[in-house]
């Protein structure tokens, strides 16, 4: 194993590890944030938005994320890293609403019923009393799919998208060190997940104590 | 965009053979990779030293890369030491690596959630562990993993896709093959692979349920 040459790249490799990490902040933030809403749409009490946070989970979480992302590329945006994140954001939201949905449907009903004779609406009961305790319940699974974002990632080098895995195809293509490259820059992969698995484990844990 | 012309016969054909090289790249990497899933989460299971360690360590590192990687590994990289697979053998190579990886975590953890009294039973009617392990533990075990076994199994389904990366002529190689044919196509072909993919899995997934719904 020859790292050296490949670590003659490394300011690619530099910037392909921060559009790796910004691509999946950036998903996550949108996907918690629109996996809320969809998860909120499927339990209300509207059979119609009911339907369509269900349609939006089961046909998403359904096709394979390549499909969506190089939808997103050739339709809406030829830039690859802006296709790749939505892509991601399409297809995280999916399997985050339904993390959500889960912890939402754990808190008893009674509190549901508890807020809204006080005389809170159902909109102000779930933002202030019932989305609060499923956080507890909803953040290992929101861990692991933070973990499959990181990993889910690497399809932006198939639109070009300038992440890690791209970069990756760049300097073994430069270098023809193939198996050195990729040995490598699995290692920067493993970086980012392995830490995060751990952390996973350990809230898994925490919160499986506390009940 | 051009319905009409996107789904000619031939098209369509052309889609349809590519769909049953997927199903055939599946359905061999999934039966590859839950013998050897469940193989490594026995081994997981059963604390024997080293070995286990190993297992843990190897099983940690293959579920933490992404699937690209080791697809361009199992192609591209083995080229490096002389190993030249065909696309197809190379996909389902990658494919059973890290789905067995996977598989094992669910094996392990249905094991795990087996009491221990169980074992402890078993032992102390005179069987030995690994006798303890097969009549007893695997068969309740077993029955746990199944659900997250057939989202492993959708998983699988939609990570075909990836082997598109080394050229291998599954579903998603034949759609871009066709949208690239002619730009009008392209929405049409796009909407039509993905509800092929969307019935399959969605099948398997009523089915999971299914199966989950029985057990309580």
């Amino acid at each position: 194993m020859d790292f050296a040459r490949v670590w003659a790249y490394s300011d690619m490799i530099i910037e392909g590890l921060q559009v790796t990490m910004l691509a999946s902040v950036i998903a996550l933030l949108a996907s918690l944030f629109f996996g809320t809403l969809v998860a909120v749409m499927r339990i209300s009490p509207f059979k119609s938005l009911n339907w369509l946070g269900s349609a939006y989970v089961e046909f998403f979480r359904n096709i394979p994320l390549l499909l969506i992302i190089l939808s997103v590329f050739f339709i809406f945006t030829p830039k690859g890293w802006i296709a790749g994140t939505i892509g991601l954001t399409i297809y995280t939201t999916a399997f985050i609403a339904e993390a959500i949905r889960a912890g939402i449907q754990s808190i008893p009903k009674g509190q549901m019923e508890a807020a809204r004779s006080t005389g809170l609406t159902y909109g102000q009961a779930m933002i202030l009393i019932i989305l609060p305790q499923a956080i507890k319940v909803v953040i290992p699974p929101l861990g692991n799919q933070f973990l499959n974002l990181v990993k889910n990632s690497s399809l932006l080098a198939m639109v070009a998208g300038g992440d890690l895995m791209y970069q990756a195809d760049l300097i073994s293509s430069i270098t023809f060190k193939t198996m050195d490259t990729y040995v490598f820059i699995a290692g920067f992969y493993l970086i980012l997940t392995i830490p995060l698995s751990f952390l996973v484990k350990y809230l898994e844990k925490r919160f499986a104590l506390s009940g | 965009m051009d319905f009409v012309g996107a789904y000619s016969g031939a098209n369509l054909s052309f889609l349809f053979e590519s769909l049953l090289e997927t199903l055939k790249m599946a359905g061999l990497a999934i039966i590859l990779s839950l013998i050897f899933g469940i193989i490594l989460g026995v081994l997981r299971f059963a604390r024997i030293p080293v070995i286990t360690q190993i297992v843990a360590i190897i099983v940690d590192i293959l579920r933490n890369l992404p699937l690209v990687l080791i697809i361009m590994v199992s192609y591209f990289g083995l080229r490096d030491f002389g190993i030249q697979l065909d696309v197809f053998s190379a996909a389902i190579l990658a494919l059973t690596i890290f789905e067995a990886a996977m598989i094992s975590e669910i094996v392990r953890s249905g094991l795990n959630s087996i009491s221990k009294g169980q074992m402890e039973a078993a032992r102390s009617s005179g069987l030995s562990y690994t006798q303890a392990l097969r009549h007893i533990i695997l068969p309740q075990g077993l029955r746990r993993m199944v659900p997250p076994t057939v989202s492993q199994c959708i998983a699988l389904l939609k990570d075909t896709s990836l082997t598109i990366a080394i050229g291998a002529t599954e579903l998603m190689y034949a759609a871009r093959v066709v949208y690239a044919s002619q730009t009008s196509y392209m929405v049409p072909t796009l909407i039509l692979v993905a509800l092929i993919y969307f019935v399959i899995n969605y099948s398997l997934s009523i089915l999971s349920r299914r199966l989950e719904a029985k057990q309580i």
